[in-house]
């Protein structure tokens, strides 16, 4: 059986079902007026009940309870008193003289349905929050007493239709091994806090999981989503094998994260992190990233209808900014273009996209989008750490054409009393080869420099990486490119200036050593590869990394090259 | 009455969190308080229909606020979009 994995980690335990008690309309009518007040009545004292229930988990647990915890159980409090649905079943028992139960039961459900049919998928995982609150009002109203404590044992795999916020957070982390749900999305609060608790966690399961008896042996893989009931002997001893290979990895991952990047000999790399969203810093440091060393903003204009305003950008730079705090954050300005598209910026179709309209071009073609953009990271800039770099650039008359519209920005700024930090760098990145050979004349133009090793390679070697005809061709390994990605750093070295990497290639651990030996300063990276790149940096010396760059230099194949990295990683 | 318009600044939109806080600030204040998107207009007295308004990130919504301690009011609602917001 497959769903959704939606906490990571791996569980092999023993089921234990957790059944939603199911009221049934009694469809009888209220008959008399005293009989009708009484009802509301009920229902008033139940919604009152209900909140308090959820207040006392609140004030019980304050110590234990983390804040967002708390938070999801104060949403829970206004759902249960929601003015909506109270009018709603007032409504119902006078003018339709149903039963509170039945109203209850009728006002939920239609809500339920309303939220389950919306395009949102946040507003849609809130149909799980409804019935719960629902479903308190209803056990209040059949005065029935609170349910009996789950009595599962150590180790036990919860299985549910869906598990409800109050009963996740009230879950005993120590006896739950994992959970499997047919509903529920990532976005659920039953999600949210299996990963907040580290319970690896499956949702959106068929129909078949319902099958599964209390106590059958289950395996959970909250990465992939897979469920295995009943295992075989086999099977179960590769899943053993596979959690401890994961929980191994998790205790690395923890050791790693507060540890600096320092070679043994005591060279200080900087370990940086790919992003794209505010969200993606969480990620960034859980996995030990020390910045960030590109923040795409391709994503915040593709999320838009047109492009978006100075405050909006402001807003998602600013909220990136404060929560990295002292850590840098290195902004790409917009890189559209090439295999990129907005749907409200139509590029004409062009014979070769990759060598046509993008990135800085487009930037200092349409002034009015980019100097939008450079004022909202201006006035984000006193927020944080924020640094700005240009994608794209092939001769300097494009930096400095480009400073002097930031010129213009901050003046605009200045005029409007609005505050910037005047000292922000610029850097830029390194992707074309005319750049890469001019790294010297760039130096007295920018701040830093960072190597997109994803088109430097494709433009260096002339290989469309999305024409599957040639694409085997495009290899990082490539002699050729090693010596321009050398040069790089070298002449940035000789001019002072700060060299990191922000493309595919900072990610191969089989290149770290080779990158280090060139005298990289910074690597950044997809998040999750982050500890892995870490490990190699801490477990070597920059004197051996120079040793194999000055080895890789004498071969005369990136066949021979992979073959060696291997050889020296074992 | 006093209305005006405010851009949702949290990239995840009015969600529970912060509708949560925005009906607790309500409660503090005698004037009636209602948010506008689209011609749509709801109270602010109900999660589910604040919710079901689906205000999104950069959306534009406007607030009207109408009753004696209006002022007051507006005052801790400008607020709340303006700063608060930044913090969900």
């Amino acid at each position: 059986m497959k769903g959704t994995g939606v906490s990571p980690g791996i569980s092999i335990g023993n089921a234990f079902i957790l059944k939603k008690s199911v009221v049934v309309s009694s469809g009888r009518t209220v008959e008399s007026e005293e009989e009708i007040i009484e009802q509301i009545s009920d229902f008033d004292k139940a919604v009152v009940a209900a909140a308090d229930e959820v207040k006392k988990i609140i004030s019980d647990n304050k110590g234990t309870f983390k804040q967002e915890d708390i938070a999801i159980l104060e949403t829970q409090i206004e759902f249960i008193g929601d003015t909506q649905i109270m009018s709603d079943v007032h409504d119902k028992i006078r003018n339709e003289r149903r039963t509170a139960i039945d109203s209850v039961t009728d006002a939920v459900g239609s809500m339920v349905h309303l939220f389950r049919n919306m395009d949102d998928a946040y507003l849609r995982a809130r149909t799980t929050d409804i019935q719960d609150a629902g479903n308190r009002i209803i056990k209040h109203l059949l005065k029935r007493d609170d349910a009996p404590a789950h009595e599962y044992s150590e180790n036990s795999i919860i299985i549910a239709e869906d598990i409800t916020p109050t009963e996740a957070i009230t879950l005993d982390p120590r006896k739950i091994a994992g959970i499997v749900t047919l509903e529920g999305s990532r976005t659920s609060h039953a999600a949210i806090i299996a990963r907040s608790r580290v319970i690896p966690a499956v949702a959106g399961c068929s129909e078949e999981l319902m099958n599964i008896n209390n106590n059958d042996t289950v395996i959970i893989d909250g990465s992939t989503g897979d469920v295995i009931v009943d295992p075989d002997p086999e099977t179960l001893n590769l899943f053993a094998e596979k959690k401890k290979v994961y929980d191994e990895h998790s205790k690395l991952l923890k050791s790693l994260r507060e540890t600096p990047a320092i070679t043994r000999d005591g060279r200080k790399i900087s370990i940086f992190g790919n992003i794209s969203v505010p969200d993606d810093i969480d990620q960034l440091d859980e996995n030990g990233g020390e910045g960030v060393g590109l923040l795409r903003t391709e994503i915040l204009f593709m999320m838009s209808d047109s492009f978006p305003s100075e405050e909006k950008q402001y807003q998602f730079y600013r909220q990136i900014a404060s929560k990295s705090g002292d850590k840098p954050v290195i902004i790409r300005t917009l890189d559209i273009g090439g295999d990129k598209q907005l749907p409200y910026f139509k590029i004409p179709e062009e014979q070769n996209p990759f060598m046509g309209y993008r990135a800085i071009r487009i930037s200092l073609d349409k002034k009015d989008v980019f100097m939008t953009q450079i004022k909202a990271i201006l006035r984000a800039s006193v927020s944080g750490n924020l640094k700005i770099m240009l994608p794209m650039i092939c001769k300097i008359d494009e930096v400095r054409e480009a400073k002097k519209l930031i010129g213009d920005a901050k003046t605009e700024l200045d005029n409007a009393g609005k505050k910037y930090n005047p000292e922000i760098e610029l850097g830029i990145m390194i992707e074309i080869p005319s750049a890469a050979m001019m790294v010297d004349l760039l130096s007295a133009e920018v701040d830093f420099f960072s190597i997109g090793t994803n088109d430097l390679c494709q433009y260096a070697m002339a290989v469309d990486r999305m024409n599957n005809k040639v694409s085997s061709l495009y290899d990082h390994f490539n002699p050729g490119l090693l010596r321009l990605i050398n040069t790089i750093i070298e002449q940035a070295h000789i001019h002072n200036r700060k060299v990191g990497m922000c493309g595919e290639m900072a990610s191969d651990p089989l290149a770290t050593m080779i990158l280090l030996g060139m005298g990289l300063d910074e690597f950044s990276m997809s998040p999750p590869s982050i500890p892995e790149i870490k490990k190699i940096i801490r477990d070597n010396t920059l004197v051996r990394a120079r040793e194999v760059w000055n080895k890789v230099k004498t071969l005369d194949s990136s066949d021979k090259i992979r073959e060696y990295l291997q050889e020296t990683l074992k | 009455m006093i209305k005006r318009e405010y851009t949702i600044i949290d990239p995840l939109g009015m969600h529970a969190r912060p509708a949560t806080a925005l009906l607790k600030l309500g409660r503090n204040f005698k004037s009636a308080v209602s948010l506008e998107k689209n011609g749509k207009s709801v109270p602010v007295k109900s999660m589910l229909n604040i919710l079901a308004l689906t205000l999104k990130f950069g959306d534009i919504v406007t607030v009207v606020i109408e009753g004696e301690d209006e002022t007051e009011a507006s005052v801790v609602i400008e607020n709340f979009f303006m700063e608060e917001m930044k913090h969900f």
